[in-house]
């Protein structure tokens, strides 16, 4: 097969699944916060908490439907890309695909009628529910391609006859190795993003003097969340590091920049690891401390990169610096969650500007993380699509270079401008703000007949003060 | 071949078959409102159009994944080889799925200047609809398969028929889109409905009289399967159904009064086209190259979808059913859902 057409085809796959991530990452965490605020106004009866509700719906249905129209892209590039995949591996993934679409999708899209229309149209209680079928909906969504995908890093459950992955137990195909760590953090990855966004968005709101009742709402869930979820998403993080130390080792040494197993590791802080030296450079680490956290003793031993074949192994510099990044803004919302909880404490939460104030530009902090990790699992996957079984270059469809070529460029340019704008609508709302009654259709004639009739009002004036 | 083995890629295929048709009805009714969009230029009215579906179009496009999601499940062999050999014709589509899908949300938020988005929106659902027709087209003019692999040319797809198939589910997707304004409007809107309504039935008539005929022109099988006896006996009612059908379309059109009969008959008319194609390609899932039982999953694999599928459509139908039926009645001008 061609090697460019397989390049191609990556990095189609890539771009077209990076731009997936962002959406489904707010989805998730979203519908939760929103099924919540519903949840506690049914409960307390406070109007603010529907008016949060109805806020943060309006930017749901933006997010919801680019998070809906790039998956169904993703569903069908298994075989416009990976046609090889769907043979070898069809029988085993394509059932956990068919369940998420059964279970899942179904759910969200239709109930998501229900949520974002339903406001005047249905009781309040069905209204409720169905706001916690979407959520439900969505988390489901991620159990199942999280299986497919873990699956495709740790295979378990099958065998191969005739080169193709025949299922044995779909008990172990659907729990293989990493699949809990993976769903663990996936899960509180989705979580802790839209955490970071309604904290930094209250943040916003509260240093400006705007919306102070629901601006302080936002801030204590944002980071009562945060504070809980940023020390919890380390320690599974670190479980899900040794899960793969013992799964995909050569993964590891990658992202631990380790050369020589025969010796402790230290922790590599930085350093540029250079492919065809087979060294770092510009190395900072501290000694014995990459053991200590792998094997729990100082000078236990791993397996280093040189200890695996170089066509074995995946490409270094992706694997290394995401895995940085990722692990750093995990230290950094640590530090945010415990300085908050800290000021909360003592009572001083909402006074300190010099906190709230850089928080207001933390929101893609998350973001970023998840981008990050991604790429990591990924990217460090490879040259194995299915590890140890399916190669990616064995896997790429027979499509011409010249197609995948400007199928690319078309993809390219559309995502980019598409989703760009619908980031530009997500902020506009942002900066309306919550405001009106939590009803405000007695206003606008056409509200309730559309998820964004609700988003279209408040737009409308924030184009209107623009202009 | 073992009961199991035999039964499992039918039921399969007929799941795939209900999973087709709907999408195919709901969605063809959401892209004939899109490609009506062309021809009604004024934003009050637009603004209903879109209302009268608004809430359902996301559950509406869920059955294409299951369809996509479906064949990768039931039939990866065919899956691969019918995205690699379509590949133009199904990116297009899924491109211009994205732009459709968006516009019904960033439309309403981008007011009052909105005009990007209603282009996005009915060019969107037009090109959408072209694509499917000519993924329809390519696949009754066969696929070229080595082993379990597409081997043909990037555009062995573009021929003259394959377009006109195109063409033709652009025309019916209008009839669906437009039977159902008449069934969800009234008013002004209405009437402009009916009229459009005519001229695109007798232009599905036209489409579905040309592609009966060119089918079995092109395909040979196909002509053998329609033409031998006792056959042609045996399928002889499906055309003439097709005929009743429409008439019963024209009546309803015409007739004020009742307002589902329309969209009735138009749905009536697209499954007797699926029928058609069924009694046309049975057993084959990719024309002349792969049945069923050659492109099926492992035994195991179908028959753990299936007992969750059986298990869950009638669930999903169940609640498709209950939000339809929570949005039911006429959408008006500046009234929306009440
Ligand atoms: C961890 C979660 C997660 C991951 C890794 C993925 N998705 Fe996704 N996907 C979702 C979580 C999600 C979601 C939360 O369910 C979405 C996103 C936003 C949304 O609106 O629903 C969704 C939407 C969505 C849709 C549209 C569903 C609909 O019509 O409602 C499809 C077809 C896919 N995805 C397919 C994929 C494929 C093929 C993926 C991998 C290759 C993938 N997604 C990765
Ligand atoms: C949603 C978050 C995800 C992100 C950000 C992501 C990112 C990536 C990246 C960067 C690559 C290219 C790797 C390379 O070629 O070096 C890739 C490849 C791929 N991923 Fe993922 N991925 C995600 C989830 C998934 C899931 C859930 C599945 C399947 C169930 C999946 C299946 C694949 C396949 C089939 C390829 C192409 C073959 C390959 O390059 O190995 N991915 N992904
Ligand atoms: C705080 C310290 C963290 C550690 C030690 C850690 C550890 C890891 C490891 C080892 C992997 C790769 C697993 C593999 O492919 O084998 C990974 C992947 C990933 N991480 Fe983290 N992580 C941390 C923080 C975060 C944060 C803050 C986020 C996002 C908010 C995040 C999101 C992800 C995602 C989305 C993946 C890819 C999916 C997966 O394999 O689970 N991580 N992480």
């Amino acid at each position: 097969m061609d090697m460019d057409a397989v390049l191609l085809a990556r990095i189609q796959f890539a771009f077209t699944i990076t731009f997936h991530i962002i959406f489904p990452s707010f989805s998730i965490g979203l519908a939760a916060f929103i099924a919540t605020l519903l949840v506690r106004w049914r409960m307390t009866g406070k109007e603010h908490f529907r008016k949060l509700a109805r806020f943060w719906t309006k930017i749901f249905a933006v997010s919801f439907a680019m998070g809906v129209v790039s998956g169904i892209v993703l569903s069908y590039q298994f075989g416009t890309n990976w046609a090889g995949f769907s043979v070898v591996a069809g029988n085993i993934v394509g059932p956990l695909m068919g369940y998420e679409v059964l279970m899942a999708f179904f759910l969200e899209a239709t109930f998501l009628g229900i949520m974002l229309f339903g406001w005047e149209r249905v009781s309040p209680n069905l209204h409720v529910l169905s706001a916690i079928l979407v959520a439900l909906g969505t988390s489901m969504s991620a159990f199942w391609i999280l299986a497919a995908n873990s699956w495709m890093q740790t295979p378990d459950g099958f065998e191969m006859r005739n080169g193709v992955a025949y299922p044995v137990s779909w008990f172990h195909i659907i729990f293989n190795p990493s699949f809990p760590y993976r769903f663990a953090h996936m899960f509180t990855a989705a979580y802790l993003t839209t955490s970071v966004v309604v904290l930094a968005v209250g943040a916003r709101y509260l240093v400006t003097s705007r919306f102070i009742e629901e601006s302080k709402t936002m801030i204590r869930m944002g980071l009562g969340m945060v504070a809980v979820l940023a020390p919890l998403q380390l320690f599974i993080g670190d479980q899900h590091g040794l899960n793969t130390a013992k799964y995909q080792p050569v993964k590891l040494a990658a992202m631990e920049a380790h050369w020589d197993g025969s010796k402790p590791a230290e922790l590599v802080l930085f350093a540029w690891p250079d492919a065809k030296a087979e060294t770092n450079h510009f190395e900072v680490g501290i000694p014995h401390l990459g053991s200590l956290i792998i094997t729990h003793n100082p000078d236990g031993l791993f397996k280093g990169l040189k200890d695996f074949k170089p066509d074995e192994r995946p490409a270094l510099l992706p694997i290394f610096f995401a895995f940085r990044a990722m692990v750093g803004i995990g230290l950094l919302l640590i530090a945010i969650g415990l300085t908050g909880a800290y000021l909360w404490w003592r009572g001083k939460l909402f006074e300190a500007t010099w906190y709230l104030k850089p928080l207001t530009y933390a929101w893609p902090l998350g973001f970023i993380a998840i981008i990050s990790g991604w790429w990591v699992t990924e990217t460090g996957r490879q040259p194995y699509l299915v590890y140890g079984i399916l190669k990616t270059v064995d896997a790429v469809s027979p499509v011409s270079f010249g197609a995948v070529l400007t199928t690319l460029i078309l993809f390219v340019l559309i995502y980019t401008s598409v989703f760009s704008m619908g980031i530009l609508y997500i902020n506009r709302l942002i900066e309306k703000g919550p405001q009106g009654e939590a009803i405000a259709a007695s206003g606008d004639p056409s509200l309730g007949a559309h998820p964004l009739t609700a988003a279209q009002s408040a737009t409308r004036s924030a184009l209107g003060s623009e202009e | 071949m073992d009961t199991l083995t035999y039964m499992l890629p039918l039921i399969w295929a007929a799941i795939l078959a209900i999973a087709v048709t709907l999408y195919v009805i709901l969605d063809g009714f959401g892209l004939g409102l899109g490609i009506l969009f062309h021809f009604e230029r004024r934003e009050e009215q637009r603004d209903v159009i879109m209302n009268t579906i608004a809430p359902f179009w996301d559950g509406n496009q869920t059955w294409l994944v299951l369809g996509g999601g479906g064949l990768l499940a039931a039939f990866p062999k065919a899956y691969g080889v019918i995205m690699s050999g379509l590949y133009i014709p199904i990116i297009v589509m899924l491109l211009a799925l994205v732009f459709r899908g968006v516009a019904f949300e960033f439309r309403w938020v981008a007011k009052p200047r909105q005009e990007f988005w209603d282009l996005a929106f009915s060019w969107g659902a037009l090109v959408a609809a072209f694509a499917q027709g000519v993924v329809l087209g390519g696949l009754l003019q066969g696929l070229a398969v080595q082993g379990d692999h597409f081997a043909g040319g990037t555009f062995d797809w573009l021929t003259p028929f394959a377009l006109f198939c195109g063409l033709s589910l652009v025309a019916g997707y209008a009839l669906l889109g437009t039977t159902w304004l008449i069934y969800k409007t009234d008013g002004e809107l209405q009437d402009w409905a009916r009229d459009i309504a005519k001229i695109v039935l007798l232009l599905v008539v036209a489409a579905t009289a040309i592609v009966s005929l060119w089918t079995p022109l092109t395909v040979p099988r196909i002509a053998e399967r329609w033409f031998s006896w006792p056959d042609i006996a045996l399928f002889a009612p499906v055309p003439l159904l097709v005929i009743y059908a429409a008439w019963r379309c024209w009546h309803g059109i015409e007739n004020i009064g009742n307002d589902a009969e329309p969209f009735i008959a138009a749905v009536a008319l697209f499954l007797l086209g699926f029928v058609g194609l069924l009694i046309s390609n049975v057993p084959y899932l990719v024309p002349a190259s792969m049945t069923v039982w050659e492109a099926a999953a492992a035994p195991s694999s179908q028959l753990f979808m299936l007992v969750g599928t059986l298990l869950l459509l009638p669930i999903i139908l169940g609640y498709t059913i209950f939000v339809y039926w929570t949005f039911r009645g006429k959408v008006r001008a500046g009234e929306g859902y009440h």
